[in-house]
């Protein structure tokens, strides 16, 4: 009964197939918006984690000057006191629970291979940084303990510096100019790709913290201190410590703020994460309401196909169908019609996001709960819109229905 | 054997409201039994066609009492009247009314898809039913693909097609040519005498109601004459 419905459902949506596409064109327009935006949206989500995975897991940044969002006065005219050797050098005596700690500054200078230049991230900072970052060397060597002493003249480059310098040719053992002083490349880091936010991870310089620090910043600060927390030690346990012994080695008395600030990598990204989601959510309210402007187009079809169609509900009720089966009868159709445009509105709404994907290269992440509400959901808008013009047809008094036209 | 099937008792049925009130069947007393053949006549909007949806159970009397198979179907609710239309009436139109982009077949099986028969023995009954009425081979045509004449043998076989009690057909051939007009009576006719089937027509013509063995006929909203053919032995 209820697939002979379905059948014959079907084929008076056939029937007027133009009418229908049309018809349908709210609900698919609605669908494929919603699967395209929460796809795309849960892609960006996994990407934006991943790229802050890529920055260290575990991670803590120390920064000079307070942290933001603590108030009080004195922001400005308190100078910034800068980190300094002696605040790393406690964190490497004190620290427990830390699986690398390194120093490291760093400034957009601009890289020069004979006529070729580049304008590069460049950090000085130790061979630690590597293990702190999670990066890893395709060749060559880290810094040895007395090239980081004593700040010889040594790098090692991302993946993009090498293209744009040396083409598909080996770079170790190059003399590149970065600013005005000179240095041997003695290794290539690992190809990282582009961050969430468009910046290149492999337009990058490393070079011992003492050669950056006397041959392009000119000074002994250190900008960063990078903490990697080992397996066993959360984040969130590691972070108060650091605090400890930093004030301790800056002496800061009891009734004083940080003058450093602390971020959690994890943190951030999990913010990070729900940002996106928010706004996934917001443009997914975009999205409904496209899907009731659907449900009106369905509403308005359907009343049409039942005035059109009163001589044979007429026919119908006069040869014994109850008042449910004429019910039943245009609910399904209605069901039907937006299920169908349900499906196409899925079918588009993949394709955007696969395109999409492409395009920004997050990964294409539809999900089986998020198709299969839409399935639901689009068949829901058919059952609650068609109900009103089915019942109207239900309603129709046999006799006024046969003799209409 | 002579039950009634059908029995007015004083039946009013009115439209509109004070000035304005139409009163369509003014007192009607009539009784048809089971096996009858009535032809139902007189001049237009003298009632019949009310009395055939009242007969029909498609409508029910302002006043009075109109019982169907011994039950007062004139107080029941639409669904209960749609069970016995659906049960036990047949019903042939002037138009004949049948589904259009839909073939025979399927026109005839559509009184069985409310009884909730089961696909095969739908089939196999609309065949019979369209063997019934001479249509063999003609099942999967469209309406738009058979003569009127043709559309109304679908339409009788959609009649009979649930062994109704009663055939209700309001001027059945009211849109034929002679020759289709008398094939039409002929089947009706066999249909009465072959499977007992009780048959209320309405017609203006008079040799169309020569083939009913009774005949009524409504002046103004009553009944004017009901006159019975003597058998001829
Ligand atoms: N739904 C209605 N509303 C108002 N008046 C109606 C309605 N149906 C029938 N009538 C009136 O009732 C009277 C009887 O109508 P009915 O259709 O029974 O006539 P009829 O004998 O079948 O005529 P015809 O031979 O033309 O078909 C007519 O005066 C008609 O105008
Ligand atoms: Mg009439």
């Amino acid at each position: 009964m209820i697939w002979e419905t379905v059948r014959l459902s079907l084929r008076s949506i056939r029937r007027n197939v133009l009418r229908s596409f049309l018809t349908l064109l709210g609900i698919v327009i609605g669908v494929a918006a919603v699967i395209a935006m929460l796809t795309i949206g849960s892609g960006t989500t996994a990407k934006v984690k991943s790229d802050i995975a890529k920055l260290g897991s575990n991670l803590l940044v120390v920064r000079s000057g307070r942290p933001a969002g603590t108030g009080g006065p004195g922001g400005l005219d308190q100078a910034v006191r800068p980190l300094a050797d002696k605040d790393v050098a406690a964190l490497v005596a004190h620290l427990t629970g830390a699986r690398a700690i390194s120093p490291a500054s760093q400034k957009q200078v601009r890289v020069i291979f004979g006529t070729e230049s580049l304008t590069s991230g460049v950090t000085g900072t130790d061979s630690a940084y590597l293990d702190a970052r999670d990066w890893k060397l395709v060749s060559g060597r880290r810094f040895s303990d007395s090239e980081t002493r004593s700040g010889t003249g040594v790098c090692l480059i991302g993946e993009t510096v090498r293209q744009q310098f040396f083409g598909a040719g080996e770079p170790e053992g190059e003399i590149i100019r970065v600013n005005r002083t000179s240095c041997k490349i003695i290794g290539l880091l690992e190809p990282k790709g582009y961050t969430g936010f468009g910046q290149d991870q492999d337009n990058v310089v490393l070079m011992p913290l003492a050669a950056y620090q006397r041959r392009i910043a000119g000074n002994r600060d250190i900008d960063n201190i990078y903490v990697a927390a080992d397996d066993r030690t959360p984040t969130t346990e590691l972070q108060p410590r650091v605090e400890d012994i930093l004030r301790d080695t800056r002496r800061i008395t009891p009734d004083r703020e940080d003058d450093f600030s602390i971020r959690d990598m994890t943190q951030i990204a999990d913010a990070m994460a729900s940002a996106t989601t928010t706004m996934t959510g917001m443009l997914g309210a975009v999205a409904g309401v496209s899907l009731l402007v659907g449900g009106i187009g369905i509403m308005n079809i359907m009343l049409v196909s039942v005035t059109e169609r009163t001589r044979e509900i007429g026919i119908r009720l006069a040869i014994g169908a109850h008042e449910k089966h004429i019910l039943i009868q245009f609910l399904v159709e209605a069901t039907v019609l937006s299920l169908l445009g349900g499906i196409i509105g899925i079918l588009i709404g993949l394709a955007l996001a696969g395109l999409a994907s492409a395009t920004l290269t997050i990964p294409f992440a539809p999900s089986p709960a998020v198709i299969l509400l839409a399935v639901g959901f689009s068949a829901l808008i058919g059952m609650v819109f068609g109900f009103f013009p089915a019942l109207r047809g239900a309603r129709l008094d046999p006799i006024d229905a046969l003799r209409h036209e | 054997m002579a039950a009634a099937l059908i029995g007015f008792d004083t039946v009013w049925k009115s439209y509109g409201q004070g000035e304005a009130k139409v009163h369509a069947l003014a007192g009607v007393d009539l009784t048809i039994k089971r096996g009858e053949f009535v032809a139902i006549m007189g001049p237009s909007g003298s009632g019949k066609s009310t009395a055939m949806n009242i007969i029909g159970c498609l409508d029910t009397p302002t006043a009075g009492t109109y019982s169907f198979m011994g039950i007062d179907a004139g107080r029941l609710d639409r669904n209960r009247r749609a069970l016995l239309r659906n049960l036990y009436i047949g019903f042939v139109f002037q138009g004949y009314n049948l589904l259009p982009r839909t073939t025979a077949a399927e026109n005839v099986e559509l009184p069985l898809i409310y009884r909730g028969a089961p696909a095969r023995e739908r089939r196999e009954l609309a065949m019979q039913a369209l063997a019934e009425v001479g249509l063999v081979g003609r099942e999967h045509h469209t309406p738009a693909e058979l003569s009127g004449g043709q559309q109304q043998r679908v339409a009788i076989a959609r009649a009979i097609v649930t062994t109704p009690t009663l055939l209700v057909a309001d001027e059945p051939t009211g849109n034929l040519d002679t020759a289709r007009t008398h094939e039409i009576m002929e089947l009706l006719t066999r249909l009465n005498r072959e499977l007992g089937l009780t048959i209320a027509m309405v017609t203006h013509e008079a040799d169309v109601a020569e083939y009913a063995e009774r005949t009524i006929r409504f002046l103004d909203g009553h009944v004017a004459s009901d006159s019975s053919k003597l058998e001829v032995a």
